[in-house]
């Protein structure tokens, strides 16, 4: 049926539709975690796998379920929601649907950072890429702001967008330079760059979980202020939010969302894209429904493409960051020539 | 620009295009005699110029006209042409980060190139051929997809993005599993070089180039009716479908002709239209002025990748820093200016 047939429809936007939204999302998310946990490259049958998560199981099963897959899942868990939430807060704030969370400079400055740092400094691990991922992040978006804002909330979202994508452009073209003329830099970071959970112990997801869930709070706080400033930043005013603050708390959550998943994953960009957009089109406008939507169909879609990755090119292993595409890109497309199409 | 695009804008701001074009068009000439000039074979300005005019005979005109004049046009015709493409692309969809790039027909390219390299052994005719046939297979689907009775500028854009998306990861994976050297060959092209630019490629893509820029002052008044929005557009009796369409495909193959020769050159399609909005300050974008600044843009990207760094350096990377360090410049100036 197309959108605009059952967009009218009563039910669409009830609470009773928003309830079913939201418990299949839940089934799915719960699935994508359960599937994570149970399917591998070591094969471990799923008795097995319950057994050892309830304290049983063979040393080896522990040490795939416990060692290896949980941590992994955690941190699909983790990037997945912090990427899903900075997409629908930049597209919200930016107004522009091709808006993701790298728009800030955020990948932009990670990568910059990693690549110094493992032509300069030798730093050849993932969990020595999460701090230089971080800062270079928060370097960047920092400067994205300054910059950017500089005119005031007057100058409007464009000038920040434009600003973003100059300032990450230059940071991701000396990327580029240092990458080709340096081989054994190019060879990590074209590892890198694809997005990848392979390794991501509890050692990487710890140190940014914190950043993380101080993002979520801000998001969910920033909503409802979203809501108004959609209508326009005069609207907003009128309506007594401070178009100011806004913005800066959702930048400061973008920041920490989308610079902790970089840190922890690489860049997986296409998430924070794709992401809102399908919550946006199947639930509605509301900035409330679609950051609580997203919050939980990142994950779902980050843990889905990960271990479709495992499986798809045994023995060796697919990154997440390539799944992803494949899994998203053609949802994005169905959606995008059944509506007719509206862009926020 | 047409006169009728002209006459619409203020005087003041006229006054303020002429003057950029021209200084521009200065730059051009200087940086153009500058490539003409550099190089491991010394050449003075006065041979270049007798060279040019034809009262000059033997090796040095041989250097300057066969050697570096290719390469040096092709900069700026290159330039020029994705710069067109991008203000039709951000002009059509009224979107600052519509660019070629992000629609797939970079990474579309790219696909092509590296399936050329990695599967058929690639001799440059077949890279060439490649990445044209991967540029445009990339844009036939995206058409194909986001065609529904009518080319919306939106959906179009969100089918691109999704397409381009798809082929991206297909990249990334093939240069994961190729071999280190192969990789870093495929990256170096990826990222938009000139070197391989001859006469023998740059005179047919050029000629190309030309007979697509021609085509384009017809249409552009009502491709500007769109930057007011479909509505007000029609309202003024353009017809929007097909004013898209026509558009959108000058600049897919403007796109393609540069790409095919000197791969995926980013940024200059994003930036020169954005820069040269700011230097004007016109509302609308400027398509003549933005063609002069993306051949200014590539031609000294150029120049500095082969003359000012010591490493061999792709153009492309030289492109998006100079772009975006022009273009963050400009925008620090224009807050104090505000301020």
């Amino acid at each position: 049926m197309p959108y605009t047939a059952w967009v009218g429809t009563a039910w669409v936007g009830t609470a009773w539709f928003r309830t079913a939204w939201f418990g299949i999302g839940v089934v799915v998310l719960v699935a994508a975690v359960g599937l994570s946990i149970v399917v591998g490259a070591n094969p471990v049958h799923p008795g097995t796998v319950l057994d050892t998560l309830l304290g049983g199981g063979t040393a080896e099963s522990r040490f795939v379920v416990w060692d290896q897959r949980l941590p992994r899942t955690a941190a699909g868990l983790t990037v997945g929601a912090a990427l899903g939430v900075a997409g629908a807060l930049i597209q919200a704030f930016t107004r522009n649907p091709l808006a993701d969370p790298g728009i800030l400079g955020v990948n932009a400055g990670a990568a910059f950072f990693v690549a110094v740092g493992i032509t300069f400094l030798g730093v050849t691990s993932p969990s020595g890429y999460v701090w230089l991922a971080c800062a270079g992040a928060l370097v960047l978006t920092v400067a994205v702001y300054v910059i950017g804002s500089a005119g005031g909330p007057a100058a409007g979202p464009v000038r920040l967008t434009v600003t973003g994508v100059a300032i990450g452009a230059v940071f991701a073209g000396l990327t580029t330079g240092l990458a080709l003329t340096h081989p054994d830099t190019f060879d990590r970071m074209r590892g890198w760059s694809a997005g990848s959970l392979l390794e991501r112990g509890m050692d990487v997801v710890l140190p940014v979980l914190p950043l993380v869930l101080v993002g979520l709070v801000l998001a969910l706080g920033a909503a409802r202020g979203l809501n108004s400033i959609a209508l326009g930043p005069d609207v907003a005013r009128s309506q007594g939010v401070s178009v100011r603050r806004i913005q800066l708390v959702v930048l400061a959550a973008v920041t920490l969302l989308a610079g902790s998943a970089t840190a922890v994953a690489g860049p997986l960009v296409f998430v924070g894209l794709v992401v809102p957009h399908v919550v946006r089109w199947t639930l509605g406008t509301d900035q409330r429904g679609i950051v609580l939507g997203s919050l939980l169909l990142g994950p779902s879609l980050v843990l889905l493409s990960d271990v479709l990755g495992r499986v798809a090119v045994l023995p060796s292993e697919m990154p997440v960051g390539i799944v992803t595409a494949f899994v998203g890109a053609p949802v994005l497309i169905a959606l995008a020539r059944r509506r007719s199409a509206t862009a926020l | 620009m047409t006169r009728n695009a002209l006459n619409r804008m203020s005087p003041a701001i006229s006054a303020r295009s002429g003057l950029v074009g021209l200084g521009v068009a200065a730059i051009i000439v200087v940086l153009l005699l500058l490539a003409l000039t550099l190089g491991d074979f010394p050449v003075t300005p006065a041979e270049v110029i007798g060279a040019v005019t034809g009262r000059l005979d033997g090796l040095p005109r041989i250097v300057v006209l066969e050697w570096r004049l290719p390469r040096a046009a092709a900069a700026v015709l290159f330039g020029a042409a994705l710069a067109v493409a991008g203000a039709i692309f951000q002009t059509v969809t009224r979107n600052p980060l519509a660019s070629p790039d992000i629609i797939g027909l970079a990474n579309g390219s790219f696909t092509g190139m590296l399936v050329a390299l990695l599967a058929l052994g690639g001799s440059w005719p077949l890279l060439t051929a490649g990445s044209l046939v991967g540029g445009l297979l990339a844009a036939v689907a995206i058409y194909l997809l986001a065609y529904r009775g009518g080319l919306h500028g939106f959906r179009f854009i969100v089918v691109g993005i999704g397409i381009s998306a798809m082929l991206a990861s297909v990249n990334t994976w093939m240069l994961l599993r190729a071999e280190l050297e192969t990789a870093l060959f495929a990256s170096a092209w990826g990222a938009g070089t000139l070197n391989a630019v001859t006469a023998a490629t740059a005179v047919p893509a050029g000629i190309c180039i030309v007979v697509l820029l021609v085509l384009l002052p017809p249409i552009v008044p009502a491709v500007r009716q769109l930057d007011l929005g479909d509505d007000s557009a029609s309202a003024t009796g353009v017809a929007v479908g097909r004013t898209r369409l026509t558009a959108i495909t000058l600049a897919v193959c403007l796109v393609s002709v540069v790409t095919a020769v000197a791969g995926p050159i980013a940024f200059v399609a994003l930036a020169a239209p954005q820069i040269t909005r700011r230097l004007t300050g016109s509302p609308g974008i400027p398509f003549a002025l933005s063609g002069l600044v993306g051949g200014a843009l590539l031609l000294c990207s150029d120049l500095i990748a082969q003359h000012l760094i010591p490493l061999t350096v792709p153009v492309g990377v030289v492109t998006v820093v100079l772009g975006g360090g022009y273009l963050v410049w400009l925008l620090i100036h224009e807050s104090r200016r505000r301020a």
